[in-house]
């Protein structure tokens, strides 16, 4: 989708990019990282042609951008900007429409689309359509700065570090929601960022930077596993492998179809089970499969009578799809070393480990 | 009480030199308007060149006004116009290019880079830009030079009577020729209100040319 040829972008004695080649493919989300005046901006930048490249060639879905009008280059590709940049003159409405009325779209059309839009980041039209920017908290804007790119529904997007000027905790949420939006809309996204965990958190891959060259191009897994040389493992950070708890789901480190008790077996079964298997407790479900309990080994061993009169309840569960972070935090908070897992419904999936975790994380170190 | 007697008995004449007088402060300002605007504009491109405008205008505003009007006098003459309504004119639209060009050139300045910059890539062309976002931004700080030019047109206009382009000026004039206190009293005080409801009213068309997102 977008393809970039050995472009390089040099302010008289300063190489800012130097030769840098990557391709984004359509529909993922690409991290420029690295710490200041690293090049990922200008990189950005080039896409665009808000700064023209000395040399190289920048591809759009196979068309030389030299060869496009830089105005039809730019309505056609959406940008985000960390300053957010609504026009304080304009009503929310005509900020978000300006792209359509520069195409000289249909009023009632790109009108319409506003309001949808502004429903898809949570924001009512019906309050938000005729307020003016600064009637609006930072989030608020940002919100209406991202759907703004996205009025004339555009196939790129290129954002520089949009969520950078927001306060932490409403920058998780308009991350997550700008995640979900991606999920439906599938942009090729150009993602400019100086912080790893967002990297890690929006990135299909991470492009890091340094002095202007491009270091490592990868998915964020591989980042986090694999630095390619000791500034990419000093960029991502000493605990980096904590990081990748993040990426990792619940489902993808569980043990799948655990055995499992109901209330009506038998002690003998529980314990029988339990052997087989090597554990030293085992989860009771319910009727229908929802988890309920657990029996151990020591309680049931060398005792008579049903499971359901010798539960206890369940030190922790977590959801199939949370991350790892989330599972390992849990367990830490419970002081144990597993967790039963179980979907959106509570009905019981698997259990996940300490020792799977680590398993599932070391399997990128053994396999290289 | 003799002046306001005299104010009541002349009111044809104060309306008919207050007609002159706005005639030439109008034309002048609005011609500035037409001029300073778009110098104001060009000359955010380099900094020099405003540099250079902006010291031009301001040394213009410099020369004694009395000064201008006879400087005007042998350069008009040419076009038999040397006194009367066209000098005038001409005087105040060149002593108003100061405060349009430098409120102009300054509100734009002013605007946040971050909005140019979002203008430009969503692919504004440089017109596109100045018609959306620059000129309706920069709008309430141009008003402010015009109400700038127009008082200090009015202020002027008082003295381009000694070049016999009439206006409120003629009674002050008179005033002082005739020693006569009552019209030089009338003459001041039509000059002080015509300046105050100008600007009043120019306020109000500031007020009316704002988007509603920059008032609050």
């Amino acid at each position: 989708m977008i393809r970039l040829d050995r472009v390089s972008k040099v302010f008289g004695p300063i190489t800012a990019v130097d030769a840098v080649t990557m391709e984004v493919a359509a529909g993922e989300v690409c991290v420029l990282l690295g710490p200041s005046g690293c090049g990922k901006t200008t990189t950005m930048k080039m896409i665009n042609r808000l700064i023209p490249p000395t040399s190289g060639k920048i591809f759009l879905d196979g068309r030389d951008t030299d060869l496009i009008d830089e105005v039809t280059l730019r309505r056609s590709i959406g940008y985000v900007i960390q300053q957010i940049g609504l026009f304080p003159n304009m009503t929310v409405e005509d900020n978000i429409c300006v792209v359509p009325d520069l195409l000289r779209w249909d009023r009632t059309k790109s009108r319409r689309r506003a309001a949808e839009l502004l429903e898809m980041v949570n924001l009512d039209p019906k309050i938000f359509l005729k307020r003016y920017p600064k009637e609006l908290s930072g989030g608020q804007q940002q919100r209406v700065g991202v759907v703004r790119a996205l009025a004339a529904d555009p196939p790129v997007l290129l954002m520089d570090e949009p969520f950078g000027a927001i306060d932490p905790i409403n920058r998780e949420v308009i991350q997550d929601e700008f995640m979900k939006l991606q999920e439906a809309l599938r942009k090729t996204v150009v993602f400019v960022s100086h912080d790893i965990d967002e990297a890690v958190k929006m990135g299909s891959r991470i492009a890091i930077f340094r002095d202007g060259r491009l270091i490592q191009y990868d998915t964020p897994n591989n980042v986090l596993a694999k630095p390619a040389d000791p500034f990419v493992a000093d960029f991502v950070g000493s605990d980096r492998t904590l990081k990748r708890l993040r990426l990792v789901k619940v489902s993808e480190a569980m043990m799948p179809d655990p055995p499992r008790v109901r209330s009506d077996d038998t002690l003998d079964t529980a314990v029988r089970l339990m052997e087989e298997h090597g554990h030293i407790s085992i989860v009771m479900v319910g009727p229908r499969g929802r988890a309920r309990g657990v029996v151990r080994l020591d309680t049931a061993r060398g005792r008579k009578g049903l499971v359901g009169e010798n539960i206890e309840p369940l030190p922790g569960t977590v959801n199939v799809t949370e991350d790892l972070r989330t599972a390992v935090s849990l367990m830490f908070t419970h002081d144990v070393a597993w967790l039963a897992c179980v979907d959106d419904d509570g009905f019981y999936k698997g259990y996940v480990t300490q020792r799977g975790i680590t398993h599932t994380l070391g399997a990128a170190y053994r396999g290289a | 009480m003799e002046t306001v007697r005299f104010i009541a008995a002349n009111l044809p004449l104060i309306g008919q030199k207050t007609l002159e007088h706005l005639s030439i402060v109008g034309v002048a300002v609005t011609i500035a308007i037409l001029t300073g605007v778009p110098i104001g504009i060009l000359i955010t491109q380099s900094k020099p060149a405003a540099d250079r405008v902006l010291y031009v205008a301001a040394i213009i505003m410099t020369i004694p006004s009395i000064a201008l009007f006879g400087l005007l006098i042998p350069i008009l003459s040419l076009v038999g116009q040397g006194i009367g309504w066209l000098p005038a004119v001409i005087a105040l639209i060149l002593y108003s290019q100061l405060p349009i060009i430098r409120n102009t050139y300054t509100a734009i300045m002013n605007i946040d880079p971050a909005l140019r910059e979002a203008a430009r890539g969503m692919g504004m062309t440089p017109f596109e830009r100045l018609r959306r976002v620059e000129i309706p931004l920069a709008l309430p700080v141009i008003v402010n030079g015009v109400r700038n030019a127009v008082v200090l047109g009015i202020a002027i206009g008082a003295i381009a009577t000694y070049i016999g382009a009439g206006g409120l000026g003629t009674f002050i004039s008179r005033g002082i020729t005739q020693t006569d206190i009552r019209q030089l009293l009338t003459g001041a005080l039509a000059v002080s209100l015509l300046a105050i409801v100008a600007d009043y009213a120019l306020i109000a068309v500031r007020r009316l040319l704002t988007s509603p997102g920059l008032r609050i």
